[in-house]
């Protein structure tokens, strides 16, 4: 009883101090995410009270500890709703600001609803809330399973859940309102930065617990990549995010850094964003569920752990392929680019992995559309990974850079790799989580695949012609020096490349419709009537023996 | 220490220090007896089907 007390007090206690900082506040903005945040405090008030179990407690009955023998898949199942949710928010976003760059009246006139606000909320929404959702629910559920444990600090597993989902919400309110550090891919301010450091502690200390409490001796390989995905983040978002408020009571901030110092911070931060977020934690997905789904063990174990080494020691210093021909000193730059071309062979090496774990089952591509959505998620992280490289060339980003090929390389990595191994892990655990005996439709799941896949093609493929074309106008120079090409003549000759774009868009997002659907009926403990997917054929004729052939007469 | 002399010794020691720490855990996965742990690692997530899992079928 004093415990629930203590804690209804505190979030009360809460409640009251942002209350009081939405009152004295010196903008609106910052008023508004006070009283947001309020409302989380007193939301969390009302749990408390109300799911204590007040009966027990009278009887001075102590509540049984939690069943050690049972994993905790409650924060499991509530992260693989709230990925889809905030992916089909992300998707949605991503296609109306495609629409905005093909159609500007679709900016609306409002502030609110400019490309330049909705563009911040398209990219937070996919990588953080979709890609972050997915991967705390699959760290969780993968670092149960492979150490035979039960999730430690169940508690905080809770708050790291909603309390990732509140900074959702205030990040993605925030951009709207147009306060933002203007950091690409760390845009909250200040407060919102430190509600996820206590969020992301929090969850760190859910995941070592667990692994302390480990019952297999060895830390399978999956559980490396992610604890290097939280604890690189960390240091990522602690250091880039480095600010001095204007006001305690507003959300404007300064960055502790300037000029070329806060660039290269920026950008070590950025690419590290790529390289550990979308990147190794990922490939602890990758290194649980394609074997899993596969029925084979990882193809080889040894190359894995190099995979792993070789990934953490590179990608760090990859960041100022970002800053090329800009005011950072060359070396730095030529330093980035060289550590991005070393990258390849590590990245190459997980992707031929993870692709020769289907060795001696390749048919399964033919039969399984899990396996063929992880093939696929497979074969664009090694082009993705390839095109990266190339594009770090300074010859080749002095083409590429602040063109579309850029938009292009990104969705290639984030479509295709990051997107697709998210759905393949999705359609593996939906039945398994809601303990139901399969999905309810497994022909849908090639639907998505197909929708999915061509959408990622007519992208990709019309940012490349968008892109380059985009790169050789902005570079022609006429005889009497100056630049053939006005700025707004590139952007209307790029027309027919963003329509195509949006389809693209529109693609995939259909692919994501048809996965809801089919995890909602899923759920709701459906089957779909459908024919298999393969069929072995039965010819009753040729099943019997022969009879009155002559028999083989050997040879003289 | 200055800027210059902190990035000498980036590109110096420093960086054979970070080269020889990753050699040391890449020739690491190769050394004798590896291979059976490794193997046994791999196959880990297959023996004893989630036993804790009660939704499991």
């Amino acid at each position: 009883m004093d415990l629930i007390l203590l804690r209804a007090g505190g979030w009360l206690a809460l409640a009251f101090v942002a209350f009081a900082a939405m009152v004295m506040a010196v903008d609106s903005g910052f008023a508004f995410h006070m009283a947001i945040f309020m409302i989380a405090c007193f939301i969390a008030l009302w749990v408390t009270v109300s799911k204590a179990d007040y009966q027990a407690i009278g009887r001075g009955i102590i509540k049984a500890p939690a069943d050690q023998g049972l994993y905790d898949d409650d924060p499991i199942r509530w992260g693989i709703i709230a990925t889809i949710f905030w992916g089909m928010a992300g998707f949605l976003a991503g296609l109306y600001i495609a629409l905005q760059l093909a159609f500007p009246v679709l900016n609306l006139g409002l502030e609110y609803t400019t490309f330049g606000r909705l563009r911040p909320l398209h990219t937070s929404a996919v990588i953080f809330a979709f890609g972050g959702n997915a991967l705390i629910a699959t760290s969780f559920y993968i670092v149960q399973r492979t150490c035979r444990a039960r999730l430690a600090f169940p508690g905080l597993a809770r708050f790291v859940f909603w309390g990732y989902q509140l900074f959702i919400v205030l990040a993605a309110t925030g951009y709207l309102l147009g306060i933002t550090q203007s950091k690409e891919y760390a845009e909250p301010e200040w407060y919102v930065d430190i509600w996820l450091t206590i969020v992301w502690v929090s969850y760190a200390a859910v995941f070592i617990g667990t692994i302390v409490k480990r019952s297999e001796p060895h830390i399978y390989v999956a559980n490396w990549f992610f604890l290097s995905f939280i604890l690189t983040v960390a240091m990522l978002h602690l250091v880039n995010g480095l600010a001095m408020p204007v006001s305690l009571l507003g959300a404007k901030s300064y960055s502790a850094f300037a000029g070329v110092q806060d660039a290269l911070t920026q950008w070590w931060y950025g690419h590290n964003a790529v390289g550990f977020f979308l990147t190794a934690g990922f490939l602890g997905m990758m290194y649980y569920f394609v074997p899993k789904q596969a029925e084979r063990p990882v193809y080889s174990y040894r190359l894995s752990i190099i995979h792993f080494w070789s990934l953490i020691f590179l990608y760090i210093w990859a960041g100022p392929h970002h800053l090329h021909y800009t005011a950072l000193p060359d070396w730095a730059q030529t330093l980035g680019m060289v550590f991005s071309i070393i990258l390849w062979m590590p990245s190459w090496g997980g992707m031929i992995n993870g692709l020769m774990t289907l060795n001696g089952a390749w048919e399964k591509i033919r039969t399984d559309p899990i396996i063929r959505m992880m093939v696929l998620s497979l074969a664009f992280y090694g082009m993705s990974t390839f095109e990266g490289p190339m594009m770090s060339i300074k010859a080749v980003n002095s083409l590429s850079h602040y063109t579309d090929w850029t938009i292009g390389h990104v969705h290639s990595g984030a479509l295709g790799w990051n997107g697709m191994i998210t759905f393949a892990a999705i359609y593996y655990l939906v039945p398994r989580l809601w303990g139901k005996q399969r999905l309810y439709s497994l022909r849908m799941i090639n639907w998505h695949f197909w929708l999915a896949t061509m959408g990622i093609v007519l992208y990709a493929a019309s940012m490349w012609v968008a892109g380059i074309m985009q790169g050789l106008l902005w570079r022609e120079y006429g005889d009497d020096g100056y630049l053939v090409y006005s700025f707004s003549e590139v952007v209307s000759a790029m027309l027919p490349m963003y329509l195509i774009r949006a389809v693209g868009g529109l693609m995939y997002l259909a692919g994501a419709i048809v996965m809801v659907y089919n995890v909602w009926m899923t759920i709701a403990g459906k089957q779909r009537d459908e024919k298999p997917m393969t069929e072995t054929p039965h010819d009753p004729e040729a099943d019997k023996p022969l009879v009155h052939k002559p028999t083989a007469v050997p040879a003289e | 220490m200055n800027y210059e002399a902190l990035r000498h010794f980036a590109d110096s020691w420093g960086l054979l220090f970070m080269a020889l720490l990753w050699l040391g855990f890449a020739l690491w996965a190769f050394r004798p007896g590896a291979k059976s742990m490794h193997d046994d690692a791999a196959n880990m997530i297959f023996d004893d089907p989630e036993k804790g899992d009660k939704n499991d079928v």
